[in-house]
């Protein structure tokens, strides 16, 4: 155990070179993207927002089933079934079939290769389950499905909720899915969440809807409230328009009334669209509805055919704006809710790193006397493979761009705290070889080979709790997981490559002294 | 150095140890832990005050007046920090928080949140499933490294000694309301690791005893290789609590709970690696028989 090769204290010295350079290039500033890479700080280091999303996917999966009984009644017309009472009940189809058509309609539910099961080609597995008793037939989304319509929606809302944040323009924001119905959004240096929170808290599902004369809800129309709680109106539920076809708006001033509103452009196919209803409705008032809610519903004084309008209702600048970045990046395909926040002023954030690392000097001060005091000389050799130790974990954590929390810190600590343990368990096998062997090199080497399956047997289980937290936690405990894991590692390699080179080396030049340890 | 008797004291902690984990236990069904907001669900809002105008009565008189629910004030770290939980969470109004702290300012002056933390109940529901599934999977995972690595006998002990050492700390906790977080289940996990790492090493050099002396009883075997090991166990146990103390005294006030279960692992899995985990080996009468045949199986 105690040979070295010229090799071997060569790359021990490389290996260590090169990974202690990128604990120092923590500190320097070097514009290069190899060879100046920075740890990372986690969110409650340098402050920020954190915030969990949750997709309330029910909206959709009622959408999709409105649409495919549509899609139903068409198909069944022209294969000539008659089919009647289509209800949508608990996010399932349910209706009837004439008694004679029941086993056809049951074979073309299972027809892999009818248009009803659009997925079956791709994907091997229907869209939808369906159950029948007697005439009545009940369909519900199969997990397959349901799994590829909470992914879809999930991708789209991802995107919109990365341009919405994209143009508040926070700094380096990290957007992230977790499972097939949540987003993980991390904002650092944001200290107060509230506006982000209400641009993500809105579908923005804006629609252009006529408002109608009647006094009573009737069938084809809908009764909504007014944003401001002015009141209610009925207005038909014919979408005229719908924010799918807006290419641009942005908050500016009416010069004829002094008030804030939203201007916006429309595609080609909205500006047609546009223009025809707009011709044909002078007169009557168009309202704008904004999740369910109007706006405003202007009157139509002339047909609006350039394909701009504007939105106005009372706006703010904050508001309009507000409104206008909403519009540009889109709606949600369903509305999301907050189910986890977590937010570090970056004030807190400096008084952590602060407090981390003064317990981190004292801590190691703390336990590099106390090894010196316990073994002179050779407390020495093990307090430089401390550093040693330090330097590679830093080292390695930069190196891999990992992210340092303040758990990760007290990781750090307690790594400095158990790293000794690896040499104090070495070196008092060596003290008891000793007693028995007067050939000192001798001793040293049995110390280092009886001692080994101890310290590997130690340092595994600690790994294992390391790799368990490391799966299991979540934000800064994984920082602590990282640190603990990562120190197990770096210390083995400190203690029996550099503690031991040295230990070798001065053991040799010195094996005649008396009590070398 | 001189051999100290620790065999002797076998059958006294054995009590003292069986009394604490009851009365741990008894807390535990009875009072129950103080479970913070990650695992509880809630609002935490850290907060800095002025110096002249602020006390824990105002704060909470003001607080109680918002309908929150439950709401509970501590001064955390120094007197203008406080910490304030309450029941009602609200992340999906994005004004929740402002107006808080509008009515806070209104009340008591200017307040600065430095720290505001809003879990939804299914979250924390989830937080503290995967929090217990962590702690039992990291029991189960270091029961099966050592049952591959020892005899049975000797993996009874040490998970024996582990169970003892996250009982009483928990049974700690409970008896004094501190709060559980998610630090605290990576503190016990690191417990877990570290007593188990303590055990060990003991084992290891009962083993080694095992082969070497046919002829000694397991339970003077037991205590010559604690002997033989106690500088290790001392002086890792001190270099370990030097670097824990640190974060307790200078890490901040979010360290500290983390700290402070470590700190109790720490004693508490050095002493159940000594008079936990050797008294069960010796009342399995484990002999050098035990590790013979085992070697024959394999």
């Amino acid at each position: 155990m105690l040979y070295f090769s010229k090799l071997r204290i060569f790359s021990v010295l490389i290996f260590t070179l090169i990974i202690s350079y990128f604990t120092l290039s923590n500190f320097t500033k070097i514009d290069d993207e190899y060879f100046s890479k920075n740890i990372k700080l986690g969110l409650d280091l340098q402050g920020g927002s954190y915030l969990l999303l949750e997709i309330d996917n029910e909206p959709v999966i009622i959408q999709r089933l409105q649409s495919k009984v549509l899609e139903f009644k068409k198909f069944f017309k022209q294969k000539d079934i008659k089919v009647r009472n289509f209800v949508i009940e608990n996010k399932a189809i349910i209706f009837d079939v004439e008694n004679s058509k029941i086993e056809e309609v049951k074979s073309l539910l299972d027809d892999d290769k009818s248009e009803v099961n659009p997925y079956f080609q791709q994907y091997k597995s229907h869209q939808f389950n369906f159950d029948s008793m007697d005439t009545s037939f009940k369909l519900e989304f199969s997990d397959y499905g349901l799994v590829l319509l909470k992914n879809s929606s999930l991708d789209q809302a991802i995107e919109t909720v990365r341009r919405r944040v994209d143009e508040v323009g926070t700094n380096e924001p990290n957007i992230l899915k977790r499972g097939n119905d949540r987003i993980l959004v991390e904002l650092p240096g944001l200290d107060d969440p509230g506006r982000i929170k209400s641009l993500l808290g809105k579908t923005a599902n804006l629609t252009f809807q006529f408002v109608t004369n009647n006094q009573e809800e009737s069938f084809g129309t809908e009764k909504l409230q007014f944003e401001d709680g002015s009141g209610e109106t009925i207005v038909s539920k014919r979408i005229i328009l719908s924010g799918d076809n807006l290419a641009d708006a942005k908050p500016t001033m009416n010069n004829q009334t002094n008030e804030t509103v939203v201007s916006f452009n429309l595609d080609r196919v909205g500006a047609k669209k546009f223009g025809k209803a707009t011709s044909s409705g002078v007169g009557r008032s168009l309202a704008i509805v904004l999740d369910g809610k109007i706006i405003s519903a202007p009157v139509i004084r002339e047909p609006i055919v350039g394909g701009s309008g504007q939105i106005s209702g009372n706006f703010t600048f904050q508001s309009a704006t507000d409104l206008a970045l909403l519009l540009r990046s889109g709606a949600l395909p369903a509305p999301l809710n907050i189910i986890e926040e977590r937010t570090v002023g970056p004030e807190l954030g400096k008084d952590s790193i602060n407090a981390g690392i003064m317990s981190l000097i004292i801590g190691f001060i703390l336990v590099v006397a106390f090894m010196f005091y316990k073994y002179k000389f050779f407390g020495l050799i093990a307090n430089l493979a401390l550093i040693t130790n330090l330097f590679l974990l830093v080292g390695i954590l930069t190196l891999f761009e990992a992210t340092l929390t303040l758990p990760g810190i007290a990781g750090i600590i307690l790594t400095v705290g158990m790293a000794v343990d690896a040499n104090v368990l070495i070196f008092e096998r060596i003290k008891e070889e000793l007693k028995n062997e007067n050939n000192s090199i001798i001793a040293f080497d049995s110390g280092y080979t009886k001692s080994r399956t101890t310290i590997l047997d130690a340092n595994i289980t600690t790994l294992i709790a390391a790799v368990i937290l490391f799966f299991m936690g979540s934000g800064p405990i994984k920082g602590f997981s990282i640190t603990l894991g990562v120190g197990i590692l770096t210390t083995l390699f400190s203690v029996y490559f550099i503690a031991r080179l040295i230990t070798a080396y001065y053991v040799i030049k010195n094996k005649h002294k008396e009590k070398l340890i | 150095m001189k051999t100290i008797y620790f065999n002797k004291f076998y059958k006294n902690f054995n009590i003292l140890s069986g009394v604490l984990i009851i009365v741990s236990l008894l807390f535990l069904i009875f009072k129950g832990l103080n479970f913070g907001v990650d695992f509880k669900g809630g609002t935490l809002i850290e907060l800095r005050t002025d110096k002249s105008t602020a006390n824990i009565t105002k704060i909470r008189d003001s607080f109680n007046q918002m309908n929150l629910g439950d709401v509970s004030v501590k001064n955390f770290g120094n007197e203008t920090d406080f910490v304030v939980k309450f029941e009602k969470q609200n992340s999906n109004d994005p004004k929740f928080i402002e107006e808080i702290k509008i009515k806070l300012s209104n009340s008591i002056g200017s307040v600065d949140f430095r720290r505001v933390e809003n879990v939804g109940p299914k979250v924390s529901a989830e937080l503290l499933r995967s929090g217990v599934i962590a702690i039992v999977l990291s029991l189960a995972a270091m029961l099966l490294y050592i049952w591959i690595r020892f005899e049975w006998q000797f993996s009874l002990g040490a998970i024996l000694a582990l169970f003892h050492d996250v009982i009483i700390t928990l049974g700690i906790f409970s008896l004094f309301s501190l709060e559980i977080n998610l630090s605290i289940v990576a503190a016990v996990l690191t417990i877990v690791g570290y007593s188990m790492n303590d055990t060990v090493v003991i084992f290891d050099r009962v083993r080694e005893n095992l082969r070497k002396y046919s002829d000694v009883k397991i339970f003077e075997l037991t205590n010559i290789s604690i002997n033989e090991t106690l500088s290790r166990t001392i002086i890792t146990s001190v270099t370990t609590l030097l670097a824990l103390l640190s974060i307790f005294i200078f890490g901040g006030e979010i360290l500290k709970g983390f700290s402070l279960a470590m700190i109790l692992g720490v004693i508490f899995g050095t002493y159940s690696s000594i008079y936990i985990a050797n008294p069960v080996l010796v009342s399995l009468k484990v002999s050098q028989r035990t590790i013979v045949k085992e070697e024959k199986n394999n």
